[in-house]
Protein backbone atom coordinates (compact mmCIF):
# COMPACT_ATOMS: atom_id res chain seq x y z
CA UNK A 1 0.00 0.00 0.00
CA UNK A 2 1.29 3.41 -0.92
CA UNK A 3 1.41 5.97 1.85
CA UNK A 4 0.89 9.58 1.09
CA UNK A 5 2.93 11.75 3.34
CA UNK A 6 4.07 15.24 2.56
CA UNK A 7 7.44 16.28 3.87
CA UNK A 8 6.17 19.77 4.66
CA UNK A 9 5.01 20.89 8.01
CA UNK A 10 1.89 22.85 7.36
CA UNK A 11 -1.40 23.13 9.11
CA UNK A 12 -4.10 21.58 7.02
CA UNK A 13 -7.66 22.73 7.30
CA UNK A 14 -10.17 19.97 7.82
CA UNK A 15 -11.54 20.55 4.33
CA UNK A 16 -8.13 20.31 2.67
CA UNK A 17 -7.31 17.27 4.68
CA UNK A 18 -10.52 15.54 3.65
CA UNK A 19 -9.97 16.50 0.01
CA UNK A 20 -6.48 15.10 0.15
CA UNK A 21 -7.56 11.93 1.86
CA UNK A 22 -10.15 11.49 -0.87
CA UNK A 23 -7.52 11.99 -3.53
CA UNK A 24 -5.21 9.61 -1.71
CA UNK A 25 -7.89 6.96 -1.57
CA UNK A 26 -8.40 7.22 -5.31
CA UNK A 27 -4.66 7.01 -5.88
CA UNK A 28 -4.37 3.98 -3.66
CA UNK A 29 -6.96 2.24 -5.75
CA UNK A 30 -5.25 3.28 -8.95
CA UNK A 31 -1.87 2.26 -7.65
CA UNK A 32 1.42 3.97 -8.29
CA UNK A 33 1.50 3.07 -11.98
CA UNK A 34 3.64 5.53 -13.87
CA UNK A 35 5.45 6.70 -10.76
CA UNK A 36 8.37 4.31 -11.19
CA UNK A 37 10.55 3.41 -14.09
CA UNK A 38 9.40 0.17 -15.66
CA UNK A 39 11.76 -2.70 -16.40
CA UNK A 40 11.41 -1.82 -20.08
CA UNK A 41 12.43 1.76 -19.38
CA UNK A 42 15.50 0.52 -17.50
CA UNK A 43 16.41 -1.87 -20.32
CA UNK A 44 15.91 0.90 -22.86
CA UNK A 45 18.16 3.25 -20.90
CA UNK A 46 20.83 0.55 -20.65
CA UNK A 47 20.70 -0.06 -24.40
CA UNK A 48 20.92 3.66 -25.08
CA UNK A 49 24.06 3.96 -22.98
CA UNK A 50 25.97 0.77 -23.77
CA UNK A 51 24.42 -0.35 -27.04
CA UNK A 52 24.07 -4.04 -27.76
CA UNK A 53 26.98 -5.07 -25.53
CA UNK A 54 26.14 -7.64 -22.89
CA UNK A 55 27.29 -6.72 -19.37
CA UNK A 56 29.36 -9.35 -17.55
CA UNK A 57 28.55 -9.56 -13.83
CA UNK A 58 31.48 -9.02 -11.48
CA UNK A 59 34.22 -6.51 -10.97
CA UNK A 60 31.83 -3.76 -9.94
CA UNK A 61 31.14 -3.26 -6.22
CA UNK A 62 28.40 -1.04 -4.82
CA UNK A 63 28.66 0.11 -1.25
CA UNK A 64 25.11 0.97 -0.19
CA UNK A 65 23.42 0.66 3.21
CA UNK A 66 21.10 -2.35 3.51
CA UNK A 67 18.38 -0.25 5.05
CA UNK A 68 17.74 3.48 4.79
CA UNK A 69 15.25 5.24 7.03
CA UNK A 70 14.56 7.81 4.34
CA UNK A 71 15.49 7.78 0.69
CA UNK A 72 16.40 11.46 0.60
CA UNK A 73 20.14 11.07 0.95
CA UNK A 74 21.57 7.57 0.70
CA UNK A 75 25.36 7.23 0.39
CA UNK A 76 26.53 5.13 -2.55
CA UNK A 77 30.09 4.22 -3.51
CA UNK A 78 30.81 2.40 -6.75
CA UNK A 79 34.20 0.73 -7.16
CA UNK A 80 35.39 -1.00 -10.33
CA UNK A 81 38.30 -3.47 -10.37
CA UNK A 82 40.73 -1.98 -12.83
CA UNK A 83 44.43 -1.12 -12.83
CA UNK A 84 43.49 2.25 -14.42
CA UNK A 85 46.50 2.28 -16.74
CA UNK A 86 46.50 3.87 -20.22
CA UNK A 87 46.13 0.33 -21.64
CA UNK A 88 43.43 -0.90 -19.32
CA UNK A 89 41.00 1.45 -17.59
CA UNK A 90 37.38 2.32 -16.95
CA UNK A 91 35.84 4.78 -19.39
CA UNK A 92 32.43 5.30 -17.83
CA UNK A 93 30.34 4.17 -14.89
CA UNK A 94 26.55 4.28 -15.23
CA UNK A 95 24.23 4.04 -12.23
CA UNK A 96 20.63 2.85 -12.69
CA UNK A 97 17.79 3.20 -10.18
CA UNK A 98 14.94 0.94 -11.29
CA UNK A 99 12.72 2.06 -8.41
CA UNK A 100 12.84 5.76 -9.23
CA UNK A 101 10.70 7.63 -11.76
CA UNK A 102 13.76 8.03 -14.02
CA UNK A 103 15.94 4.95 -14.58
CA UNK A 104 19.33 6.63 -14.95
CA UNK A 105 20.88 8.24 -11.87
CA UNK A 106 24.32 9.22 -13.08
CA UNK A 107 27.10 8.66 -15.58
CA UNK A 108 30.72 9.19 -14.53
CA UNK A 109 33.43 9.70 -17.13
CA UNK A 110 36.82 8.47 -16.01
CA UNK A 111 40.08 7.61 -17.68
CA UNK A 112 43.62 6.57 -16.85
CA UNK A 113 44.12 9.88 -15.06
CA UNK A 114 41.55 8.90 -12.43
CA UNK A 115 44.06 6.46 -10.91
CA UNK A 116 41.32 4.64 -9.08
CA UNK A 117 37.86 3.75 -10.40
CA UNK A 118 35.83 4.75 -7.38
CA UNK A 119 33.06 7.35 -7.10
CA UNK A 120 30.93 8.29 -4.09
CA UNK A 121 27.71 10.32 -4.04
CA UNK A 122 24.46 10.51 -2.14
CA UNK A 123 21.39 9.20 -3.85
CA UNK A 124 17.73 10.02 -3.71
CA UNK A 125 15.75 6.77 -3.75
CA UNK A 126 11.99 6.70 -4.17
CA UNK A 127 11.51 3.23 -2.66
CA UNK A 128 13.20 -0.09 -1.88
CA UNK A 129 15.04 -1.31 -4.94
CA UNK A 130 18.16 -2.77 -6.53
CA UNK A 131 20.70 -0.22 -7.66
CA UNK A 132 22.64 -1.34 -10.72
CA UNK A 133 26.03 -0.07 -11.90
CA UNK A 134 27.60 -0.76 -15.28
CA UNK A 135 31.23 -0.04 -16.07
CA UNK A 136 32.38 0.51 -19.64
CA UNK A 137 35.97 -0.66 -19.91
CA UNK A 138 38.65 0.52 -22.34
CA UNK A 139 38.60 -2.88 -24.10
CA UNK A 140 34.89 -2.14 -24.83
CA UNK A 141 33.66 -4.84 -22.45
CA UNK A 142 30.98 -3.94 -19.90
CA UNK A 143 31.00 -5.13 -16.28
CA UNK A 144 28.07 -4.97 -13.90
CA UNK A 145 27.34 -4.96 -10.19
CA UNK A 146 24.23 -4.42 -8.10
CA UNK A 147 23.11 -3.85 -4.52
CA UNK A 148 19.68 -3.99 -2.92
CA UNK A 149 18.37 -1.55 -0.38
CA UNK A 150 15.26 -1.31 1.76
CA UNK A 151 13.97 2.25 1.95
CA UNK A 152 11.54 2.74 4.82
CA UNK A 153 10.28 6.15 3.69
CA UNK A 154 11.04 7.00 0.10
CA UNK A 155 12.20 10.35 -1.17
CA UNK A 156 9.59 12.59 -2.82
CA UNK A 157 6.63 10.60 -1.54
CA UNK A 158 4.48 13.62 -2.35
CA UNK A 159 4.58 12.69 -6.00
CA UNK A 160 1.82 10.21 -5.27
CA UNK A 161 -0.56 13.17 -5.14
CA UNK A 162 -0.27 13.85 -8.80
CA UNK A 163 -0.01 10.45 -10.40
CA UNK B 1 24.83 31.57 -2.88
CA UNK B 2 26.99 29.33 -0.83
CA UNK B 3 30.43 28.69 -2.21
CA UNK B 4 31.22 25.19 -3.41
CA UNK B 5 33.51 23.31 -1.08
CA UNK B 6 36.33 21.05 -2.23
CA UNK B 7 38.96 19.10 -0.34
CA UNK B 8 42.19 18.46 -2.20
CA UNK B 9 45.50 17.53 -0.53
CA UNK B 10 47.80 20.54 -0.93
CA UNK B 11 51.16 18.75 -1.15
CA UNK B 12 51.52 15.28 -2.60
CA UNK B 13 54.12 12.99 -4.13
CA UNK B 14 54.36 12.66 -7.90
CA UNK B 15 52.12 9.90 -9.19
CA UNK B 16 50.12 9.61 -5.99
CA UNK B 17 46.44 8.81 -6.31
CA UNK B 18 44.53 11.50 -4.43
CA UNK B 19 40.95 11.59 -3.27
CA UNK B 20 38.97 14.73 -4.03
CA UNK B 21 35.81 15.50 -2.08
CA UNK B 22 33.34 18.13 -3.23
CA UNK B 23 30.12 19.57 -1.89
CA UNK B 24 27.75 22.18 -3.28
CA UNK B 25 24.56 23.67 -1.86
CA UNK B 26 21.80 23.12 -4.38
CA UNK B 27 18.12 22.13 -4.05
CA UNK B 28 18.33 19.52 -6.84
CA UNK B 29 14.58 19.71 -7.49
CA UNK B 30 13.61 16.48 -9.25
CA UNK B 31 10.74 17.85 -11.33
CA UNK B 32 8.54 15.12 -9.86
CA UNK B 33 7.49 16.68 -6.56
CA UNK B 34 4.64 19.07 -6.05
CA UNK B 35 4.16 22.20 -4.00
CA UNK B 36 1.44 22.62 -1.38
CA UNK B 37 -1.04 23.58 -4.12
CA UNK B 38 -0.41 20.39 -6.05
CA UNK B 39 1.53 22.18 -8.78
CA UNK B 40 4.62 20.42 -10.15
CA UNK B 41 7.86 22.07 -9.06
CA UNK B 42 10.01 22.41 -12.20
CA UNK B 43 13.18 20.36 -12.43
CA UNK B 44 16.19 22.29 -11.20
CA UNK B 45 19.27 20.15 -10.81
CA UNK B 46 23.01 20.19 -11.39
CA UNK B 47 23.32 18.14 -14.58
CA UNK B 48 27.06 18.32 -15.17
CA UNK B 49 30.14 18.38 -12.98
CA UNK B 50 33.64 18.58 -14.39
CA UNK B 51 37.10 18.55 -12.88
CA UNK B 52 40.00 19.82 -14.96
CA UNK B 53 43.65 19.45 -13.98
CA UNK B 54 45.79 22.21 -15.49
CA UNK B 55 43.16 22.63 -18.19
CA UNK B 56 42.72 18.94 -18.99
CA UNK B 57 39.51 17.19 -18.04
CA UNK B 58 40.19 14.31 -15.64
CA UNK B 59 36.69 13.56 -14.38
CA UNK B 60 33.13 14.37 -15.38
CA UNK B 61 29.73 13.48 -13.96
CA UNK B 62 26.36 13.62 -15.75
CA UNK B 63 23.64 13.77 -13.15
CA UNK B 64 19.92 13.06 -13.16
CA UNK B 65 17.26 13.79 -10.52
CA UNK B 66 18.26 10.71 -8.46
CA UNK B 67 21.16 12.66 -6.94
CA UNK B 68 20.36 14.03 -3.48
CA UNK B 69 20.08 17.72 -2.69
CA UNK B 70 23.37 19.48 -1.84
CA UNK B 71 25.30 17.04 -4.01
CA UNK B 72 28.37 15.44 -2.47
CA UNK B 73 30.88 13.81 -4.75
CA UNK B 74 34.15 12.03 -4.07
CA UNK B 75 36.48 10.70 -6.76
CA UNK B 76 40.17 10.14 -7.46
CA UNK B 77 42.85 11.49 -9.70
CA UNK B 78 46.58 10.99 -10.18
CA UNK B 79 48.78 13.86 -9.03
CA UNK B 80 50.82 14.37 -12.19
CA UNK B 81 52.23 17.86 -11.77
CA UNK B 82 51.89 21.00 -9.68
CA UNK B 83 49.16 23.35 -10.76
CA UNK B 84 45.51 24.00 -10.29
CA UNK B 85 42.39 21.93 -10.30
CA UNK B 86 39.21 23.58 -11.46
CA UNK B 87 35.77 22.32 -10.50
CA UNK B 88 32.59 23.32 -12.30
CA UNK B 89 28.97 22.52 -11.64
CA UNK B 90 26.30 23.50 -14.19
CA UNK B 91 22.59 23.54 -13.37
CA UNK B 92 19.34 23.65 -15.36
CA UNK B 93 19.35 27.48 -15.32
CA UNK B 94 22.84 27.39 -16.89
CA UNK B 95 24.33 28.78 -13.71
CA UNK B 96 27.96 27.76 -13.38
CA UNK B 97 29.35 27.26 -9.90
CA UNK B 98 33.12 27.09 -9.98
CA UNK B 99 36.02 26.85 -7.63
CA UNK B 100 39.73 26.10 -7.91
CA UNK B 101 42.32 24.42 -5.75
CA UNK B 102 46.11 24.55 -5.92
CA UNK B 103 48.17 21.41 -5.71
CA UNK B 104 51.93 21.08 -5.18
CA UNK B 105 53.58 17.91 -6.43
CA UNK B 106 56.99 17.13 -4.96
Amino acid sequence: MQYTITCRTELLSRRTLLQRLGAAAILMVMGPAGAWATQEAVQQAIRQLIGAREPQPGGVTLRLPKIAETGNSVPLTVTVDSPMTPEEHVLRIHVFVEGNPEPVAATYHLGPRAGKAEVSTRMRLARSQTVLALAEMSDSSVRSGAASIVVTLGACVEEVWGN
Amino acid sequence: MAEPRVRVPSTVKQGEIIEIKTLLSHPMETGHSRDVYGKLIPRYIIHTFTCTYNGEEVFRADWHPAIAANPYLAFYTVATESGHLRFEWIDDKDTVYATEAEITVV
